[in-house]
């Protein structure tokens, strides 16, 4: 479970760190929507990886606690994921209006000989 | 500015209910002792005071905050008046200082016994800053200053300052500037008086620099900040320094350590790091070029910073801390140099001045040069004259700038080769302002020349036997002479002669109240210089008492000491100046402003090679070497860090890799992942040339995380990432549409330059090592035992305390409140930003063309007559629109059943207003814009706003039971058919947090989605009136 996590965790920073690299506004959002799975995912496996056990108590009663997954770093994510989609939105109609000033889509506001 | 932490705030409240008590005893114990007779009255000695008690004593003091408060609210208010009352605006700032000089003159009977009143406010204690203030005699004296002649400026400005200059500004910096200056004067600790030295810097850089239109001025406003505001961070070192080696900031404690200061290794840092401060405050040699640039300011500006106020600052610090600095070689050398250069420099370059305001700055950086010469000596004697002097100048220094003021303002120049001859027409101001020269050259039965002869006297004292010491009162004497010569310049240049020609303006006196305070003033320095025993006398001698104790001298205000060297220095100095005069005056009638040869030294072309060196070449050339305006060195640079950061606690740490467990691994988990990887790889891959299938491949990398989430018992997270992932989809759709072009070339892959494909392998094995690098920590991490956490505890009271069983949606809505209150104020701003910034999208000319396929459809539709334009579109969405529409409700029910069952079950807030807004967002896409908003109401701001204001009312609510903000009550609650449902007070927060997710994500989407129809709509009316502008 963990090893495979960790090379899914590591595949998607890979390609976000890759991403993030390149010279087009629109390979930057990307990577960086990856490597936002990649980060929200590696700080939900901090809480270690449980089947069967959502924080979500039962109606009787608390019981005993290990049967519970811990729910504070699902907390942290779940207002990650929302605050990465107002993220993406804003550096989407940021690239939107580089383009419409620059007339160009590169990362710098203009085309460098190669790229 | 400063900011009161809570004790202090409360401190107020209790001053406040004290001061009618105080300001009552205060008056009472006035009129008993009757003020008038006190102030007219001689020297009365020490003994025969009665003393206070000190009740009175400690209520008076409670008075001193109103010196500061009043002039800064003050402040605060006249900025607030129209700018066409000129006249309301100068009455409001006009009685402010009225009052505070009332106040001042109430106070004297306390501080003329020798007492201290004091004011105490903890402030950060622990810091061992106090918000102290204090006033003894000395302070007393400059407070007097301070205040009146403010009165008497903020008369003359009401005059001065023209009908289109914003008034309102100009006096609530004014004020301002008093209340700090004030604040300096009154400090009784030493972070206290740099925090307010510091404000005065600020405030005459926006008085200096109040005309902002010319040059001059802000070049004026720009040099006397750098340089004041230099030396007082200089200063402020060095009273830190010097609060370390007496272990108290408190002034009262500092001034009865001198012995330790003096004999404290650290004494020669700290004296020069406090001299950097008052030196260039009061604007002396090599730091004196400040002075004459900041003569662009108005001129009620100069006649009260640059006369009384803010060059009197450095002196004030000079004369403050003298008893605990002065007396050292250190102290002489250092301060006597700097003095006698000043004092001699500043009269030489004087004469040379062809501007009446540049000729009185370097005056008065003369007469402060011998204000620190006196000081400099480090005998009693001379103190007493330092002080004595400070007050006559500020006198007639003050009438000075006000007269040419005045004469700037009648004859429109002050260019003294073309003025002439204007006592014949403002006989009245020229009589005044040559009274007030000659008490600035010195001249007999004026308070200038008492001072003056005080200094004399000291010059030829011997203090030290150094060479020093010894060119003392020759310089004394030359620097003396100079100065008759100058202000015989000022005078006979400007009112006699032949008649003016090509003035500007026809001169005339000016109105009755704009000379009023030059009246009093030159009226003062008469008295002052007739009978000085019965007028100054008294305030001197308790300024004096308080600054020098016990080492108090025998002097004598006489203005007739008979026949000795001060008298014959003097009468040399008089006859060599108007001879001098005489000699130059033909060259001074046509010369260049400026002294031969000095003239080609300008400080501020020093100060500006400086600055431009050091701010720009030096910078840039760092900029230029070092660093790089292009996104992707940055991006690599970051990215390297980060990894050497990751890295560098495993190195030092030492890291041993876990052993590799293979056991427990679901087939299903690893094909999840296998394409999981293989979507993000492939998304990486395609994001240059196919950006819809990259995007799509995105998606499918975000499911695959939204699986991992259910299956690793996350089910809260696998319902909002499901969310949104579908908005964030259709967010960059709609996005994908103004993108350019970008079509992959086969040769591109071919001929590829080496450098190219170098950067390529290189972010490649960047990535690699990234990936590596996150893979090795998650699987380090995860495969130890979890220790004890915070978990246990939310778990254990999620129920108990919060009322829900969700414990995810406690922690958001509950436990941890406050931070979803900034989230969700986060995704607002983030939402309002995008707004923005669309509302002035100008999208680039290529992509305004309607897309292809909408070009097609557009033309089949035109080419048959019986078909209305959208038609096809409508029919291929037929299908698809129907089920869409359908599927309102059924989002609406999804959005509420999620916001309902949160508090207990997996839902909550956050994933039903995302769910709803994916209900508008249908809509949309089966309508098209226009028909949704005929059918809908959306106003996402409005539904924004609504949950911003719940959110925080909810949490404000729990005040008024008593609790702390965002304390949550819970219970159930029945609805028919639902059944029973939580009903926390968080539940209500959920709701703020629901509306506001929901307005945002709407906000972001529509704002998005409307570009498509308003950017060719926009194209369209562009291109019609480029075909009518051809017509």
């Amino acid at each position: 479970m963990e090893l495979i996590l960790s090379a899914g965790i590591g595949a998607l920073t890979a390609s976000g760190v890759y991403l993030l690299l390149r010279p087009r506004t629109y390979q930057v959002i990307i990577g960086l929507s990856l490597l936002s799975y990649a980060v929200n995912l590696f700080i939900f496996g901090m809480g270690r990886l449980r089947v069967n056990a959502p924080p979500v108590l039962d109606p009787g009663g608390v019981g005993d606690l290990a049967r519970y997954t811990d729910p504070v770093p699902q907390a942290l994510v779940l207002t990650a994921i929302v605050i990465g989609f107002a993220m993406t939105a804003l550096f989407l109609v940021v690239l939107l209006a580089s383009r419409g000033f620059t007339g160009t889509d590169h990362v710098d506001g203009r085309e460098q000989r190669h790229d | 500015m400063f900011f009161f932490p809570n004790d202090l705030a409360v401190g107020w409240k209790k001053v406040i209910k004290t001061h009618a008590f105080a300001a009552s005893r205060v008056i009472r114990h006035c009129l008993r002792r009757s003020l008038l007779s006190d102030a007219l009255g001689t020297q009365i000695p020490l003994s025969k005071i009665p003393k206070e008690g000190n009740g009175t004593i400690e209520y008076a003091g409670k008075l001193l905050p109103v010196f500061i408060l009043a002039p800064f609210a003050g402040s605060l208010i006249a900025i607030f008046f129209p700018s066409d009352q000129r006249g309301a605006t100068a009455w409001f700032a006009g009685a402010i200082a009225l009052v505070c000089f009332l106040a001042t003159a109430g106070l004297y009977p306390f501080v003329a016994s020798g007492g201290v009143l004091r004011y105490e406010l903890a402030w950060i204690h622990e810091l061992g800053l106090n918000f102290t203030l204090r006033m003894d005699g000395f302070a007393w004296l400059f407070s007097a200053l301070i205040t009146a002649i403010g009165v008497l400026v903020v008369l003359y400005a009401r005059y001065y300052m023209a009908a289109e200059d914003p008034v309102p500004r100009f006096f609530a910096l004014f004020l301002a500037f008093m209340a700090s200056m004030l604040g300096i004067v009154l400090s009784g600790n030493l972070i206290l008086l740099a925090v307010f030295w510091e404000l005065t810097s600020i405030v005459s850089f926006l008085l200096i620099g109040y005309w902002h239109h010319n040059a001059h001025a802000r070049d004026g406003a720009r040099i006397a900040l750098t340089m004041t505001g230099m030396g007082g961070l200089c200063m402020l070192v060095g009273l830190l320094i010097m609060g370390r080696i007496v272990g108290s900031y408190d002034l009262d404690v500092v001034l009865a350590s001198g012995d330790a200061i003096r004999d404290h290794p650290l004494y020669l840092t700290v004296l020069i790091l406090l001299l950097l401060g008052a030196l260039t405050k009061s604007a002396q040699f090599p730091f004196h070029f400040w002075l004459p640039h900041a003569m662009a300011a108005p001129t009620p500006v100069s006649a009260y910073l640059h006369s009384a106020t803010m060059v009197k600052a450095g002196v004030f610090l000079l004369v403050r801390l003298w008893p605990v600095m002065a007396g050292t070689e250190a102290w002489f050398w250092i301060v006597g140099l700097a003095g006698l250069t000043t004092l001699l420099l500043g009269a030489y370059f004087a004469i040379f001045q062809q501007d009446l305001k540049g000729l009185l700055a370097y005056s008065t950086i003369s007469h402060l040069g011998l204000i620190t010469v006196l000081l400099s000596l480090g005998s009693p004697l001379a103190a007493v004259a330092a002080v004595f002097h400070i007050v006559n100048h500020a006198t007639f220094k003050a009438s000075l700038f006000m007269a040419a003021g005045i004469i700037d303002h009648e004859t429109g120049t002050r260019d003294m080769r073309k003025l002439s001859g204007l006592f014949h027409y403002m006989p009245i101001t020229a009589t005044l302002a040559m009274v007030a020269s000659a008490a600035m050259a010195g001249v007999p039965l004026l308070n200038g020349f008492l001072s003056k002869e005080m200094f004399f006297a000291e010059a030829i004292e011997t203090h030290l036997v150094n060479a020093l010491d010894t060119m003392t009162p020759y310089v004394a004497t030359i620097a003396s002479m100079f100065a008759v010569t100058y202000s015989l310049r000022f005078i006979h240049g400007v009112f006699y002669g032949p008649m003016p020609k090509d003035l500007p303006k026809k001169p005339h006196e000016p109105p009755r109240w704009m000379r009023a305070p030059v009246d009093f003033l030159v009226l003062a320095c008469l008295v002052v210089g007739i009978i000085p025993a019965q007028t100054i006398g008294p305030f001197l001698h308790t300024a004096v008492v308080s600054i020098l104790g016990d080492r108090t001298p025998q002097y004598s205000l006489a203005v007739w000491h008979g026949w000795n060297i001060p008298l014959i220095m003097s009468f040399v100095a008089l006859s060599g100046g108007v001879g001098l005069y005489f000699l130059m005056r033909s060259y001074l009638a046509t010369s260049v402003e400026g002294p031969p040869v000095f003239r080609l030294l300008q400080g501020q072309r020093i100060f500006e090679r400086v600055l431009v060196t050091l701010s720009w070449k030096w910078a840039r050339s760092l900029e230029q070497s070092l660093g790089t305006r292009r996104l992707q060195p940055q991006m690599c640079f970051v990215v390297v860090l980060a990894l050497a950061a990751g890295a560098l606690p495993l190195v030092i740490g030492g890291f041993k890799l876990p052993p590799l467990l293979i056991r427990g691994v679901d087939p299903a988990f690893a094909l999840l992942w296998v394409i999981g990887i293989a979507c993000a790889v492939g998304s990486a891959y395609q994001a240059k040339f196919h950006r819809l299938a990259s995007l799509v491949l995105l998606g499918g990398a975000g499911l695959v995380t939204c699986i991992t989430f259910v299956w690793l018992s996350a089910p809260d997270l696998a319902v909002t990432q499901l969310l949104v992932e579908i908005v964030t989809t259709v967010l960059i759709l709609l996005g994908l549409r103004w993108l350019p072009k970008r079509i992959e070339q086969p040769e591109d892959a071919e001929d590829l330059p080496f450098r190219i494909r170098l950067r390529r392998l290189r972010d490649f094995l960047l990535a690699i090592l990234a990936g590596g690098g996150m893979t090795l920590i998650a699987y380090t991490v995860m495969t130890r035992p979890l220790p004890d956490t915070i978990a246990s505890y939310f778990l254990a009271r999620a129920y108990m305390d919060g009322g829900g069983t969700n414990v995810v949606n406690v922690i958001l809505v509950d436990f941890r409140g406050f931070d979803t209150l900034g989230e969700i104020a986060v995704l607002s701003i983030v939402a309002l930003t995008v707004f923005a910034l669309l509302l002035r999208f100008r999208p680039q000319a290529d992509s305004l063309e309607a897309p292809e396929q909408q070009r097609v459809q557009n033309a089949f539709d035109d080419d048959h007559p019986e078909r209305a334009a959208g038609d096809s579109i409508a029919e291929y969405l037929f299908v698809p629109s129907v089920i869409m529409r359908w599927m309102f409700p059924v989002t609406g029910l999804l959005a509420a059943y999620l916001f309902l069952r949160g508090h207990d079950l997996p839902g909550g807030g956050f994933a039903a207003g995302i769910a709803m807004s994916i209900g508008f967002i249908l809509q949309y896409m089966s309508g098209g814009t226009r028909w949704v908003e005929e059918r809908l109401r959306i106003h996402p701001l409005r539904w924004m706003s609504i949950g911003i204001l719940v959110a925080v009312a909810t949490g404000a609510g729990s005040w008024l039971f008593g609790y702390p903000f965002l304390t949550s009550h819970a219970q159930y609650a029945t609805l028919p058919i639902v059944g029973k449902f939580p009903l926390a007070s968080a539940i209500l927060f959920d709701l703020g947090v629901f509306s506001l997710v929901l307005g945002a994500t709407v906000l972001i989407l529509i704002a998005l989605a409307h570009q498509s129809v308003r950017a060719p709509r926009a194209h369209t009316r562009a291109a019609r009136a480029e075909k009518e502008g051809v017509r």
